[in-house]
């Protein structure tokens, strides 16, 4: 343990997002969750109704399922939890893990 | 210390560390270890990773070119599974609660998590449970020891331990450094045995659970003469059996002093000892041991382990190359003998309920004629190379005798026609390997210079046994009397008729048989290659008169039993050493 964590402000941010990419939360997409939540210091959880799984772990997120169309909470805590919860929203409500969604066509 | 009995298929003895093959869709037996080995498997499931992520991120940077965004997706993602701590902790804390092996944990926890993903709906997320089972691989691969295509690249000696072989597998095997096989299926008569015997490798099957004993790396000691395989064998009996190898080898070089000697009885009756071979490099060995000529040629190995089938030309070089050992001496060819456990159910759309039953061998030919009459061509291409002769394999009538005859009348026309020179007097001959051609041997026998009696297929034939099926193996017996009738009746029409007339099957290699079918009136065996020495010795060790009392004796007899006790006595007496 590194001496002064303690000293360091916990943050603990959350945020609902919804899943919009035509396929869903596979493994692709889940890889990029997690490449993007592994870049933070802070704890990160997503939940769905049934399960909250670690948000850093390919295996948990994938086995979320969660398809086009699901709500997802994640929940982020620790000194950088804000800067987690934005980069990981835009990364689903907003680039939609670089992939279509049912109402756009399929880049080429 | 574990002791494994199975049935002993090529004799010899191994002693070496365990390689597990054959992962791919067997299911990894539950296996409990002591509480104190727990730390050591979890070691290994860590170290497993490890060399998992450290094999993956190798093949990544040599497939660097790879463009498809996909596929380089894929194994992106196999790499954050094998980096992932809950799953790897799952698989630890699995390891430790329930106290299995490392292999166990692996294929348990991966196997739930495929299951978690077939049960979805959405059809997109189901069908990741491939990753799943693609992950567990790759880390069954690292604790198993190497597997398929790391035989290939072995170079350390290995004691192969699967669920089960097939042939191609076993014949990919090199000799230098797999000195034993052992399998869980399989009897005496599966093709990955005749392979092993063949290749002089020694091998036990039918273990039933040996799989579920043996971790890889572990030392085994497999005896393929007594049909025996220890599982971490103690010091005293790794050196009991140090002895007992260094006794066989010798009793093998006393063999090898007969080899030039002639294969004749003590009353001076001529046997030809010929080889049956499968692949063309086999031929030198039975030169080696003595042997005078091919008696089955199997052409198998032509099909199997290619994308594409063979051409004429490739049949050619292999006949060609085995023929020019032989020049003068008989080569027999057998006409591919695909079907049933081999080569065409893969090709199938729907695999045949009762493939043994169904289109296989001459039937299939003759279903195929453009493969048949390219096999036929190069035979008879090759054919002005020595004395080779074709042999047609299951008949079981003499429609298809007639068919398979008038095929290669057929191809002989073409080849006239272009001018290509061949045999014109080539000898045909069957194989005598179902009930129907044995019955109906007299009328056969009119048609053809030779009959081979393929002892395997007319046992389970006769018998209706699965030879592979561990439930009724037992039942599958040469000293079963309605078989000896059959050869019986079959031996005595070729007489008759006086065509030439040899044993092929197993039968022929196994020595307790062989004052019986000398006693039958065979003159002609035809073995696996390192069986001949044994053989002919019993040969040279024996009289006609003898013989003719054992079948004397036997033809009274009525349960099999009996019979084969009988025998083992009687060649005991003649040959202690064997036993």
């Amino acid at each position: 343990m590194q001496a002064g964590e303690n000293t360091l402000e916990t943050v603990v941010c959350e945020t609902e997002v919804e899943i919009k990419n035509a396929d869903g939360l596979h493994m692709r997409p889940a890889m990029q969750f997690v490449d993007i939540a592994n870049q933070f210091e802070c704890d990160i959880t997503v939940s769905n109704i049934e399960n909250t799984v670690d948000g850093k772990s390919i295996m948990q997120m994938s086995m979320l399922a969660a398809t086009c169309g699901t709500k997802l909470k994640i929940k982020a805590e620790g000194a950088d939890a804000q800067q987690a919860i934005s980069d990981l929203q835009e990364l689903v409500e907003k680039k939609h893990f670089d992939e279509p969604t049912p109402n756009k066509q399929k880049k080429s | 210390m574990e002791i494994k009995k199975g049935i002993a298929v090529s004799p010899g003895i191994a002693i070496a560390k365990s390689l597990i093959i054959d992962s791919e869709d067997y299911l990894i037996p539950q296996r409990s270890i002591d509480p104190s080995q727990r730390r050591v498997e979890i070691q290994r499931a860590r170290n497993a990773f490890r060399d998992a992520i450290n094999e993956l991120t190798q093949f990544q940077t040599e497939q660097e070119t790879i463009e498809q965004r996909n596929i380089k997706d894929i194994f992106a993602v196999h790499l954050r599974f094998l980096h992932d701590r809950s799953l790897r902790k799952k698989i630890t804390d699995l390891v430790y609660s329930e106290s299995v092996t490392a292999e166990y944990a692996v294929s348990k926890t991966l196997r739930e998590i495929a299951s978690h993903f077939t049960k979805e709906k959405d059809a997109y997320i189901s069908e990741r449970a491939a990753d799943i089972y693609d992950i567990e691989r790759r880390l069954l691969k690292q604790l198993l020891g190497k597997k398929r295509e790391d035989v290939d690249h072995l170079t350390e000696e290995v004691a192969v331990v699967a669920r089960e072989l097939s042939p191609t597998q076993t014949a990919g095997f090199n000799k230098k450094f797999v000195k034993g096989i052992a399998s869980d299926a399989g009897g005496r008569t599966s093709h990955a045995a005749i392979v092993a015997r063949s290749l002089g490798i020694p091998a036990v099957v039918a273990l039933e659970d040996l799989t579920e004993s043996v971790t890889g790396g572990d030392t085994v000691i497999i005896d393929g003469n007594r049909g025996i395989v220890i599982v971490n064998p103690d010091s005293e009996t790794i050196q009991q059996y140090q002895q007992y190898s260094e006794e066989f080898a010798e009793l093998e070089h006393r063999l090898d002093k007969i080899k030039q000697k002639p294969a004749i009885t003590r009353g001076d009756v001529k046997i030809a000892l010929l080889g049956n071979i499968e692949f063309p490099n086999e031929a030198e060995l039975v030169l080696q041991k003595g042997g005078e000529g091919i008696g089955l040629y199997r052409t198998e190995f032509l099909y199997l382990n290619r994308p594409s089938e063979p051409t004429e030309e490739d049949h050619y070089q292999a006949y060609a190359e085995t023929v020019s050992v032989f020049k003068h001496r008989p080569v027999i060819i057998r006409t591919v003998d695909l079907g049933a456990d081999k080569y065409t159910q893969s090709k199938r759309f729907a695999p045949e309920p009762n493939p043994f039953l169904g289109l296989r061998s001459i039937r299939f030919c003759l279903q195929n004629l453009t493969m048949f009459k390219t096999q036929l061509r190069a035979i008879l291409r090759a054919s002005v190379l020595g004395k080779v002769k074709i042999m047609f394999p299951l008949i079981t009538n003499i429609q298809e005798s007639m068919q398979a005859k008038m095929i290669l009348r057929d191809v002989m026309e073409d080849l006239d026609e272009e001018s290509i020179a061949y045999n014109k007097h080539i000898q045909l001959g069957i194989m005598i390997e179902t009930p129907s051609a044995a019955l109906m041997a007299s009328t056969l026998a009119r048609d053809f210079d030779f009959f081979s009696i393929g002892t395997n297929d007319l046992i389970q034939y006769t018998l209706a046994v699965d030879r592979g099926n561990e439930l009724v193996s037992t039942l599958y017996s040469s000293a079963d009397p309605a078989v000896l009738r059959l050869i019986r009746t079959v031996i005595q029409d070729a007489h008759k008729a006086q065509i030439d007339l040899s044993v092929c099957g197993e039968m022929a290699s196994d020595p307790e048989y062989i004052m019986l079918l000398l006693g039958l009136g065979v003159r002609t065996l035809s073995l696996a290659p390192p069986m001949i020495p044994e053989i002919k010795q019993i040969i040279r060790s024996v009289t006609i008169e003898d013989c003719n009392n054992v079948v004397r004796k036997i033809l009274g007899m009525n349960s099999e039993r009996q019979i084969s006790n009988y025998l083992r006595d009687a060649t005991r007496k003649i040959l202690p050493e064997a036993f």
